[in-house]
């Protein structure tokens, strides 16, 4: 009786003051993360709220002059949306099939790990670099105008590795008991892979997926040197120097007028909120695709 | 069960169609190998046109690219290196990724085992939208704000701690390379913590549980059970970070005030990175200009690839195929 009464003696103080002050400095990591996010926001929120208007989102910077008020991002809007949903276009099959290559078929063999290495390389392609290879390549090789496009290219690339390297985590994750049960069911490899393996990943993937569309849509050095800039609108992504969100913002900061300086503020926002939004569509997928729903 | 598993296997007409390869098969298989083949080529085309235009600029520059420190390729005789330039990209990285990570972690840890369990998805989510602010807002905030806030906590450390030499050197400014790392490091915190958390989250469950049963306390239990478990996630999360430091553009562009000498003063007026010399020079750049910010380019890719060869050496201790179930 008394071994039992030993046994359960309370927990010892050093152990308990070392739980505490762990704990007390999570809580602390997490307020000093918050406070610059609170602060950006802060300050987007009241200095781009003065331009965000209706004349803001429906007009371009066309004839404005240097000293005007008026003014708008239009065409920065379409141009970031023409960019972004390309580059997503191109990136997001062949990083998830690359993902799938490497976690399901691979096998560990000298292919998948020479991929694997390459993914990893490619992750830390800077952006700027990413920008100055479709320069060298698209613009200044093979003659391609500046354009959306190129700037979609130079975007894809960097989206690319982002999303092999988050749904392959996801992929690992998956338990190999569910893929057994599967081909002990007499389902052929590939149909796992698409009925199983993916939609248990799903949300994972989901969420590697927004975070590469997070990184890449406020990318400004690599639509600086593809995309170049422009006042007017240009609806075709595939000719002539469109305008981005982001190169908008670089582009009114540099200006030395407040009218520009509150433009920047109202482009900064209006990013945000495109962000934002992206990423309130991702969890709504998600929440309509999660397990606990649909059972 | 031998038995029956034996005949089974031996029964032909059961046999046969339960292993049949799927006429599906074969089409996925060949277009994920594709698309993985793609990525290589792609990763080759940057280092071969880098190379490509690079070469006519690096052959016209009078001076050694990897030593000189001065950077006038656009002169009639061009003089331009790497050194300054290199040192700073460097330099700014390995502070912002010291300080992001272990309040990354911390994050990370907060969301997957200390805050309340329903407020942790909606807390998950503001960290989300961290990683959601594009880098050229935080180069907007970064000047309009961080600038002349950090002047008050720099002059205090180059008082108190000026026996420190990166804190030492005059004069003491906000536009420093202690600023320009602060960006960096509010930039990168976020990926790191949401992909640390998502590792987090995904530490086998019973482990938990059997490191509390066993008296373990909070802390304990993520020592023995979840941070093991996502090492190898963290340190893919920094080295992440790490990638994006070294190229971010625009907000040390704004920051740094762009000068071409060696100095470990982090107080001080000094600093560059390669990244942000690009944005700054492309604009005003000739044909030898655009080549020598491509050569830098290049060096900018190539130390990238060092680090994670780095990191990739110890990420590969955990090699073996596993579930969350293992």
């Amino acid at each position: 009786m008394t071994t039992v009464q030993t046994g359960i003696h309370p927990i010892s103080t050093s152990r308990r003051v070392k739980d505490r002050i762990v704990q007390v400095l999570v809580y602390l990591a997490f307020a000093l993360a918050i406070i610059p996010l609170l602060s950006v926001l802060w300050l987007v929120v009241t200095n781009g709220l003065k331009r965000f208007d209706l004349e803001f989102l429906t007009h371009s910077m066309r004839n404005i002059g240097a000293r005007d008020a008026g003014g708008g991002a239009y065409h920065a809007i379409i141009g970031t949306l023409e960019q972004v949903l390309l580059a997503s276009l191109i990136a997001v099959p062949i990083g998830l099939l690359t993902a799938v290559y490497l976690v399901e078929y691979g096998e560990g063999g000298r292919l998948s790990r020479v991929i694997s290495f390459f993914v990893d390389v490619m992750t830390g392609v800077p952006s700027v670099v990413s920008g100055l290879f479709v320069l060298a390549f698209w613009i200044l090789v093979l003659g391609m105008p500046f354009s959306g496009f190129a700037g979609a290219l130079a975007l894809s690339i960097l989206m690319m590795p982002v999303v092999v390297r988050s749904t392959e985590e996801m992929l690992k994750l998956v338990p190999n008991e569910l893929r057994e049960a599967s081909y002990a069911l007499g389902v052929p490899k590939w149909r796992t892979i698409v009925k199983v393996v993916l939609p248990t990943a799903f949300t994972g993937i989901i969420t590697g997926i927004m975070l590469a569309v997070a990184r890449v849509a406020g990318e400004t050095a690599p639509l600086l040197l593809t995309v170049f800039i422009t006042d007017s609108i240009n609806e075709d992504p595939f000719n002539g120097p469109q305008m981005g969100l982001p190169l908008y913002v670089f582009d009114q900061a540099g200006r030395p007028n407040d009218t520009a300086i509150d433009r920047a503020w109202s482009g900064a926002l209006t990013l945000i909120l495109i962000v934002m939004l992206l990423n309130l569509v991702a969890r709504l997928i998600n929440w309509w695709r999660s397990p606990a729903r649909r059972s | 069960m031998a038995t029956s598993l034996g005949t089974r296997k031996s029964g032909p007409a059961l046999g046969r169609s339960a292993f049949r390869r799927s006429r599906g098969d074969a089409p996925f298989r060949f277009a994920s190998l594709a698309a993985g083949i793609a990525l290589l080529a792609i990763m080759a085309a940057i280092g071969v046109f880098l190379v490509v235009k690079a070469v006519p600029a690096l052959q016209a520059n009078t001076s050694h690219f990897l030593t000189e420190l001065t950077f006038q390729p656009n002169a009639t005789k061009p003089v331009f290196g790497i050194g300054a330039l290199a040192f700073g990209t460097v330099l700014s990285s390995l502070i912002a990724l010291i300080i992001a990570t272990p309040v990354a972690v911390g994050v990370a840890l907060f969301i997957s085992h200390y805050a309340p369990r329903r407020l942790a998805s909606a807390l998950g989510y503001v960290v989300d939208l961290l990683a959601a602010v594009p880098s050229v807002v935080y180069g907007l905030w970064g000047v309009a704000f961080l600038v002349p806030f950090m002047l008050g906590p720099s002059k205090f450390l180059n008082t108190y701690f000026a026996w420190i030499p990166l804190f030492g050197g005059d004069p003491v400014v906000g536009k420093s390379m202690l600023t320009a790392s602060l960006v960096l490091a509010i930039m990168i915190l976020p990926i790191i913590a949401a992909i640390s958390r998502e590792v987090f989250l995904q530490a086998p469950k019973f482990q938990e549980e059997a490191a509390l049963a066993l008296g373990a306390t909070r802390w304990e239990m993520i020592r023995i059970a979840v941070l093991p478990f996502g090492r190898p996630g963290v340190i893919s999360a920094a080295m992440l970070g790490l990638g994006r430091a070294m190229g971010e553009t625009i907000a040390v562009a704004l920051i740094l005030p762009a000068t071409f000498n060696i100095s470990f003063h982090v107080l001080t007026p000094s600093g560059n990175s390669i990244a942000a010399n690009i944005a700054n020079g492309f604009g005003e750049a000739t044909d030898i200009g655009r080549g020598a910010l491509i050569a830098t380019g290049l060096v900018l890719f190539l130390i990238t690839l060092l680090v994670n060869m780095a990191a990739r050496m110890v990420i590969a201790r955990r090699k073996e195929f596993r579930g969350a179930a293992a």
